[in-house]
């Protein structure tokens, strides 16, 4: 077996390693050939710890992404879930803080959920923290680069996204949730299910910060991130909230550190 | 990026006791800055691109000395290494330099899938062509020495032709590198196999050791209802470890000893403590002549 490179390999075979992966994940699955205890024993208990030291630290480290996923499942029913997920999505690389992301997509298809579809989005909450606790450092742009742009120009206005922020759109409560699941909060709110709610997260410094944004704010938001000139975003702001506060919309989102520069146009 | 680095202390450890480094440990190191000979990182906690990991690794790596501790290379791995992972070891060891790099003689990838654990391989000649070619190519990307670190075992291979010490210090002869030292390792992998820790030190190449490794294991037992140690990294060293880690530095001297706590991890003082109880073997092991042959 040549590498991808072309570099020769192997510089020997290593038998029965196929055998001992494969049986990782598969308990059903003998104790592979030639693996053995002192004196040739039979290994059965010893391989397990193999198999268990796998299947523990993976579930571990999948409950330390998704503290509120498993806090809602509690820790039985989501080390079950662990498993599952991690025989039918195993880990591609040894960076642990990046398994997971696609533990939502696997939630909401795994139908003895399907009566908890607001699981999916908690999930996505939990990854986008991540994502956005282990981002690329950058400044924030500070507000007054944008005072001194000339008001005539101001509608072409580009940001730059901070590689930190992150929005969620979700059709429920998805704040709350986290929150009264991940955080201690001080005081708990009641939850209604039939909420819709868009988080925003941003890092200006280290702690990130995450926040729900009202509908044309949110509105606001997805457009700069994506780029669009800032006359566009105001627009499909509007479009969202016909009583959008424009000023007050684009301050929180100045003021959360949300973006790393901006670009004026071509004006 | 100069300033800062000049600013830091050097990189070299210390022939003392260090630390491995915990997140939930962070504030009282940065808050007390406690007298400990270095601090161990795993490296692939540090590969991300940015935030609270690396901001609390450059304020540690200012005042003391860090060794590097990788633990997703795949050293015995029966494919290639993969070059991405050995790229980004190499940038994190240019970003905060330390005193010491050291992997695995285990393997925990295979094909695509990466396991999250250190698993075994087999002593074989096969094997010790696959991982001396591996060993060479991540020196040459690193440029530096690795140590490479004696596993702890639970099963053994019917295949196997070496014992576990010739293995090593074949691995030696041929690569260059030099050997992570863990004694908990050595009293697991003798208990789980019915050697003798004492007669494996005797045969260990210990001249190449660089560093030692100690830390705490779970006992429970086999099939056959004979001892199995778990090396669970979850509790205070063992006293047959403190013994057998005393026999070694007397032996050979202080080393840089770090103390490995990564699960149920205590308090810092308790960790701190541990560290302490090393430092005196090591205090004790430097006023003594150090002799070149155990037993």
């Amino acid at each position: 077996m040549p590498s991808a490179d072309g570099r020769p390999w192997p510089p020997g075979p290593v038998p029965g390693r196929d055998d001992f992966a494969a049986a990782l994940f598969a308990p059903d699955l003998p104790v592979p050939a030639g693996v053995v205890g002192p004196g040739g024993r039979p290994a059965g208990k010893r391989f397990a710890v193999y198999r268990n030291n796998v299947v523990v630290s993976l579930a571990e480290s999948l409950k330390a992404t998704y503290p509120a996923v498993a806090a809602l499942l509690g820790d039985e029913y989501f080390s079950a879930l662990a498993r599952l997920f991690m025989s039918a999505h195993p880990p591609k690389s040894p960076i642990l803080s990046r398994y997971g992301g696609d533990l939502s997509d696997f939630v909401a298809g795994f139908a003895p959920l399907a009566a908890y579809p607001y699981l999916a989005d908690v999930a996505r909450f939990e990854w986008a923290w991540l994502e956005s606790y282990h981002a690329a450092d950058a400044v924030p742009l500070d507000p007054a680069e944008l005072a001194v742009v000339a008001p005539e120009v101001l509608g072409d206005v580009r940001f730059r996204a901070h590689p930190a922020a992150r929005l969620l759109a979700s059709g429920f409560p998805v704040f709350d949730l986290v929150v009264a699941n991940r955080f201690e909060p001080e005081v708990s709110v009641p939850i209604d299910l039939l909420e819709s709610q868009t988080v925003l997260f941003s890092r200006p410094d280290i702690d990130v910060m995450f926040r729900v944004l009202p509908a044309g704010t949110a509105a606001l938001a997805k457009a700069l991130l994506a780029g669009q000139a800032l006359g566009e975003a105001a627009e499909l702001a509007f479009v969202a909230d016909p009583d959008f506060d424009f000023p007050q919309g684009l301050s929180v989102l100045l003021s959360a550190g949300v973006f790393c520069g901006l670009d004026r146009g071509t004006a | 990026m100069t300033l800062t680095t000049d600013l830091r202390i050097a990189a070299a450890l210390p022939a003392r006791a260090g630390v491995g480094l915990k997140g939930e440990h962070v504030p009282d190191i940065l808050g007390s800055r406690p007298d400990v000979g270095f601090f161990e990182v795993h490296a692939e906690n540090y590969m991300e691109a940015g935030g609270a990991p690396h901001r609390h690794l450059e304020a540690i790596r200012r005042d003391y000395p860090l060794s590097l501790h990788g633990v997703g290379l795949s050293i015995g791995g029966a494919g290639p290494l993969d070059r991405d992972h050995l790229a980004r070891l190499r940038k994190v060891a240019d970003r905060y330099e330390p005193g010491l790099f050291s992997e695995h003689l285990a393997w925990s990838t295979h094909d695509i899938t990466y396991y999250n654990d250190l698993l075994p391989v087999p002593y074989t000649e096969a094997t010790l062509a696959l991982v001396s070619a591996h060993i060479d190519e991540v020196q040459e990307v690193m440029g530096r020495q690795m140590l490479l670190e004696n596993p702890s075992t639970y099963v053994a291979f019917a295949e196997s032709t070496l014992s576990e010490t010739d293995f090593l210090r074949e691995i030696v002869r041929r690569t260059g590198c030099g050997l992570l030292l863990d004694v908990n390792n050595v009293h697991v992998s003798a208990t789980n196999h019915g050697w003798s820790a004492e007669t494996y030190l005797a045969e260990f190449p210990l001249e190449q050791v660089r560093e030692i490794h100690l830390g705490g294991h779970a006992p429970d037992i086999d099939d056959d209802g004979l001892p199995l140690l778990i090396d669970a990294h979850d509790r205070a060293v063992d006293q047959e470890v403190w013994r057998l880690f005393a026999l070694v530095a007397n032996r050979l001297g202080p080393l840089p000893t770090l103390i490995e706590w990564d699960n149920d991890v205590p308090a810092w003082p308790v960790l701190l403590d541990e560290a302490r109880s090393a430092d005196r073997i090591l205090t004790a092991a430097a006023s003594r002549e150090p002799r070149r042959a155990l037993g």
